[in-house]
C-alpha cells in the first residue's frame, strides 16, 4: 500500500459508480484491547462482501491529513474515516486503509467489482 | 517428564502462530521423542492487524501470507499441519457441535493420546476461547477409557487466581532454538513483537530477550469431568 493520493482514489471512486460492487468495510481495535489495558475496550465490526450499487462517492481529506469516503447507494450510505492509505491491485479493487504507527490496521474499505476470497 | 510414552499428539488451536508461541518447544520435545504431531488449524489469521512498517501486507494478501509463514513453522516443526478453512473471529459463531464432532473424529482417526488446547474461559480471543471449549467438548464424548489426556493454555489476566498454578511447565532452557525459529517463521507476527521484546530486555540478544519471554510452555492437565462447559460460549 501506498499514502493516498485524493485525485486517483476519487478517479477509481467513479469507475465503480453505477455498477454492481462487493464491499469490505472494517473497523478494529484489535481482539487484546482490553487485555493489555484494563481501561480499553474492543471494538470491532466487518462487513465482508456487502453486495450494492452505489451512485454517487466521495473522498474528502480531514485536517490531519487522514481520508473520509462516503459512498451514497438508493437506500443509504457506506462510510468510513480514518483512511490513509491504498492500493489499487492486479484483481482490479481497491482497496484503502488507516492504520497506526505500528503498522496496525485500524481501519478498512475496499471495494471489487467481484467478490472478495476467504 | 516422558515425551516417549505418548502415540501421538493432536494440537488444537485457532491461529497460525497460536501453536508457535503457546508449544513449539514442547512439539519439537515430542518429535525428538519419535512421537508424530498433527496440527489442526482453525483459520488463517486473515483478520489479523499486522500489516508492517513498511508494510508487507493487506487485508487481501494476508491470509496467503500466512498460509506460508504457518507451512513454514510446521516444517520447523517437523509437525502434520490440518488447516480446518474457518474464518478469524468466527469460531464462536460456528456450531460447538459441529466443531467437536470435527476434532473427535481427527482425535479417534489419528489415535491421538494427548490433545492440547486453549483452555476455555482462559483464553482471551473470542477464537481462542471456542476452539477450546469445542476441543474439551470433543474428548468429553468419547468413553472415558477411550480418552486422550487433555492439555489448556492458559493466559488471560485471571487464570492464575482461578485455575492456580499450572501442572505441567515445561523448560525450554536447552531446546530454545526450534521455538524460536518457530516464532520467527511467523514474520507477520513476529517482527514488531520481538523487536519489542528486545527494547524492553536488559540484553541487547534477541535469543536472550526471546528466551527471558517464552522459557517455560506452562499447561493445565486437566480432568474433563471436572469442568463445566455449560458456560463457556
Ligand atoms: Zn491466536
Amino acid at each position: 500500500m501506498e499514502a493516498i493520493n485524493r485525485e486517483r482514489i476519487q478517479h477509481y471512486i467513479d469507475q465503480f459508480t453505477n455498477k454492481p460492487v462487493y464491499v469490505h468495510l472494517e473497523t478494529t481495535n484489535g481482539a487484546y484491547a482490553s487485555h493489555f489495558n484494563t481501561n480499553a475496550y474492543n471494538v470491532g465490526a466487518y462487513i465482508r462482501n456487502a453486495q450494492l450499487t452505489y451512485k454517487q462517492g466521495k473522498i474528502v481529506q480531514h485536517d490531519d491529513g487522514s481520508y473520509r469516503v462516503g459512498l451514497k447507494h438508493d437506500i443509504g450510505w457506506i462510510y468510513a474515516e480514518g483512511l490513509s492509505d491504498y492500493e489499487f491491485n492486479e484483481h482490479g479493487q481497491l482497496l484503502m486503509a488507516g492504520h497506526d504507527d505500528r503498522g496496525r490496521l485500524m481501519v478498512a474499505l475496499e471495494i471489487s467489482e467481484e467478490p472478495f476470497s476467504y | 517428564m516422558n515425551f516417549s510414552e505418548h502415540n501421538h499428539v493432536i494440537i488444537i488451536y485457532p491461529h497460525p502462530d497460536d501453536e508457535s508461541f503457546g508449544a513449539a518447544g514442547t512439539i519439537s520435545k515430542f518429535r525428538e521423542a519419535g512421537v508424530p504431531v498433527t496440527y489442526l488449524c482453525g483459520t488463517l489469521g486473515e483478520m489479523g492487524r499486522n500489516m508492517g512498517t513498511p508494510f508487507f501486507a493487506n487485508r487481501e494478501t494476508l491470509p496467503e501470507i500466512r498460509k506460508k509463514e504457518l507451512q513454514d513453522a510446521c516444517q520447523v516443526l517437523d509437525m502434520n499441519l490440518e488447516m480446518l478453512g474457518y474464518r478469524d473471529k468466527t469460531i464462536e459463531f460456528e456450531p460447538r457441535e459441529a466443531l467437536a464432532e470435527r476434532f473427535k473424529q481427527y482425535i479417534e482417526d489419528l489415535g491421538a493420546t494427548l490433545v492440547i488446547t486453549f483452555y476455555p474461559g482462559y483464553a482471551v480471543h473470542p477464537d481462542h476461547n471456542a476452539m477450546g471449549a469445542a476441543a474439551f467438548e470433543a474428548v468429553k464424548q468419547m468413553p472415558e477409557n477411550e480418552r486422550p489426556t487433555l492439555w489448556g493454555t492458559a493466559f488471560s489476566n485471571d487464570h492464575r487466581e482461578k485455575l492456580g498454578d499450572p501442572n505441567v511447565v515445561i523448560d525450554l532452557i536447552d531446546s530454545f532454538d526450534k521455538k524460536l525459529e518457530a516464532i520467527k517463521s511467523h514474520r507477520s507476527q513476529a517482527e514488531g513483537m520481538l523487536s519489542q521484546l528486545l527494547a524492553q530486555s536488559e540484553s541487547d540478544d534477541e535469543y536472550e530477550a526471546a528466551l527471558e519471554r517464552f522459557r517455560y510452555e506452562a499447561f493445565y492437565e486437566v480432568d474433563i469431568d471436572q469442568v463445566d462447559l455449560k458456560n463457556q460460549t
